[in-house]
């Protein structure tokens, strides 16, 4: 009796204290997720601090100040009807709206299309990749449709869909994160294949623990790490999916602050005024820039199996 | 090898029977009925339900599929709701221009970032090797249409050396032809070269660390001997697997450099559909692309046995 508890206790200890506090301090100390990491929570303070960065409503719009050239002031008018003296920072749009709230104000979007996406992407794609892990009956019909839609490429996907629903933040997240599900539940069936053959889970197996319960409790944990990484990465791929949408005029509507939808506007006059692309076109590419490092380090550190394949 | 090339042909279809019926499904299944949008505003509900039937829209959804997989085999991809034209006829009108587009980007990219990658893991951790890398990690985070409106900007507003949009013809000359694609090509190779190098530096590298390696060097071949003859050759299997699968990220690219350098293609044949609701259109040109991407990759897996003699199937 004395001899179980003790080998309990053993075991246990060795399984929490060694693996995750190294895991979390290689996170730490790689330069790739310093530098992604610091960007990327720059821009969440930006896109929360929106309202108090000197600017205005990124709706509003006058006629007056159409066409500004940055750090131009002109005026702009309120819902109210009040005219406002307004500095554009960025310069304005051929509507007479300020760029730069709209590039400030861009960023939420961006970040919730990015996290949604991921975040969607993976939750259908851990359910299926888990069913396909457990059923056997289910694993080839499944497995086939997923090679189907691996077939397509990801943004025809997502433009189809998007012609079908028209677009809205919703539609648009679903739509770029369909295409993203195939490798999810790849990726899960594959660790969920590997999982099932180690001798605790068989031991859990063996003592009659239902199936459902060896998924959550067994399996999930040890896929969280890959996950992660391949959520990060679905993350940018939605970013720069949803701005090419917009910037194609099928993504998000016009109305909504977009960096795809700025460029969009602004593609009839870049020969006069590039920065109406340059500005949403430098923060964009930061965006994903700090999203795919903090991928890349991420995926070194917590993932060393998939590093070496890349 | 015969009985491989058949079983390998056999086993890709499975695969194009997959994506066509979600293509199928992806459009019939939208809200709305395609009878009324074709009819127009003015039309009549009789008029209506005589669309329907003539499209064979009245039958069930798998009853429709055979009809619709039926028509695709003999190739006839329907009429377009908007051109209000054969399918197929408008594609064969956009093919030049995308093909060219592909052809030209594919070439440069892989003479390209061939030797780039050769040579970053050559000299591995030197200098060139960490530009390649920085490079690449740019390539994957600038937008295509970001890239596009800085080289645009640069090379032709700037300089005044290419044209800032359009396209020519290849009956019109090769040279116009040429000057009007650089500037696309070089857009889209970007993110193509950033691929192609990136993996081709990682294989070169794995195959230097080889015994072999060490003895041709030791019986004094010149070094680029024994980085074409011998790393290079050894590494070309990973190199063709990425070229064959950067062709999903060559045609996302395609449909938005053809949009911002006004090249009528299929990518811009895509994105006018998408916004015209036109769904037989973007049904065919969706179906053509997946077709074209599955063949390449079968293509890829059957070069194998070209660049690695131990492969036979």
């Amino acid at each position: 009796m004395s001899a179980i508890s003790d080998f309990e206790a053993l075991s246990v200890e060795s399984a929490t204290v060694h693996v995750q506090p190294s895991a979390w301090a290689r996170v730490r100390r790689n330069t790739s997720v310093r530098i992604g990491g610091t960007v990327m929570l720059l821009l969440v303070l930006l896109s929360l601090a929106a309202p108090w960065l000197g600017t205005v409503d990124p709706s509003l719009f006058d006629p007056a100040s159409r066409d500004l050239v940055p750090g131009e002031t002109g005026e702009i008018t309120t819902l109210e009807g009040d005219q406002l003296e307004h500095r554009f920072l960025m310069g304005s749009d051929s509507f007479g709206r300020d760029i730069y709230s709209r590039v400030i104000y861009g960023t939420q979007v961006s970040l919730i299309v990015g996290l949604f996406t991921a975040l969607v992407a993976l939750a259908f794609g851990i359910t299926l990749g888990l069913l396909a892990g457990f059923l056997r009956w289910l694993d080839g019909p499944l497995m086939r449709v997923m090679d189907g839609v691996m077939a397509i490429p990801a943004i025809l996907i997502a433009l189809a869909l998007v012609a079908m629903w028209r677009g809205s933040l919703t539609t648009v997240v679903i739509a770029i994160a369909i295409p993203e599900i195939p490798r999810v539940v790849r990726l899960v069936r594959s660790l969920v294949l590997t999982i099932r053959e180690e001798p605790y889970v068989e031991a859990a197996i063996s003592l009659g623990t239902p199936t459902w319960k060896i998924m959550l409790r067994h399996i999930l944990p040890n896929t969280v790490a890959p996950l992660v990484v391949q959520g990060t990465f679905i993350c940018a791929a939605g970013i720069l999916t949803e701005a090419a949408l917009s910037f194609l005029g099928v993504g998000l509507p016009p109305d909504i602050p977009t960096w795809g939808n700025v460029m969009a506007e602004g593609r009839g006059q870049f020969n006069q005024y590039p920065h109406n692309i340059f500005f949403p076109g430098i923060f964009l590419a930061v965006t994903v820039l700090a999203v795919n490092m903090l991928g890349d380090g991420l995926r070194d550190t917590l993932d060393p199996k998939m590093a070496k394949r890349g | 090898m015969l009985n491989f090339l058949v079983k390998r042909l056999l086993s890709t279809l499975p695969v194009l029977l997959i994506v066509s019926i979600l293509v199928f499904l992806m459009l019939r299944l939208t809200p709305g009925d395609p009878a009324a949008v074709l009819a127009g505003d003015a039309a009549s509900i009789d008029q209506i339900a005589q669309i329907r039937t003539n499209l064979g829209l009245d039958k069930s959804i798998p009853e429709q599929f055979f009809i619709w997989a039926g028509h695709l085999l003999r190739g006839d991809l329907g009429q377009s709701y908007y051109y209000k034209t054969e399918v197929t006829t408008l594609i064969g009108q956009r093919l030049e221009p995308t093909v060219s587009l592909a052809v030209v980007t594919i070439t440069m990219a892989v003479l390209i970032a061939v030797p780039l990658g050769v040579l970053a893991a050559w000299r591995f951790g030197g200098w060139l090797d960490k530009a390649l890398m920085g490079f690449s990690v740019l390539g994957f985070s600038v937008p295509v249409f970001v890239s596009a409106y800085i080289l645009i900007w640069l090379v032709s507003l700037k300089l005044g050396w290419l044209p800032v949009q359009g396209y020519k013809r290849i009956a019109d000359g090769i040279g116009p032809w040429a000057y009007h694609l650089a500037l696309p090509a070089i857009t889209l190779s970007m993110i193509y070269i950033a691929l192609i190098a990136r993996v081709t530096r990682a294989s070169v590298l794995e195959t230097l660390g080889e015994d072999y390696i060490r003895t041709a060097r030791a019986k004094g071949l010149p070094e680029v001997t024994v980085l074409m003859r011998h790393a290079l050759a050894n590494a070309a299997v990973p190199i063709a697997t990425v070229i064959g699968i950067g062709i999903a990220l060559l045609i996302g690219g395609v449909v938005v450099t053809e949009s911002v350098y006004a090249i009528p293609g299929l990518g811009r044949l895509t994105v006018d559909a998408v916004l015209a609701r036109d769904f037989p259109t973007i049904q065919g040109v969706i179906l053509l692309f997946s077709f074209v991407y599955v063949l390449v990759n079968l293509l890829v897996d059957l070069s194998y046995v070209f660049f690695d003699p131990r492969i036979r199937y």
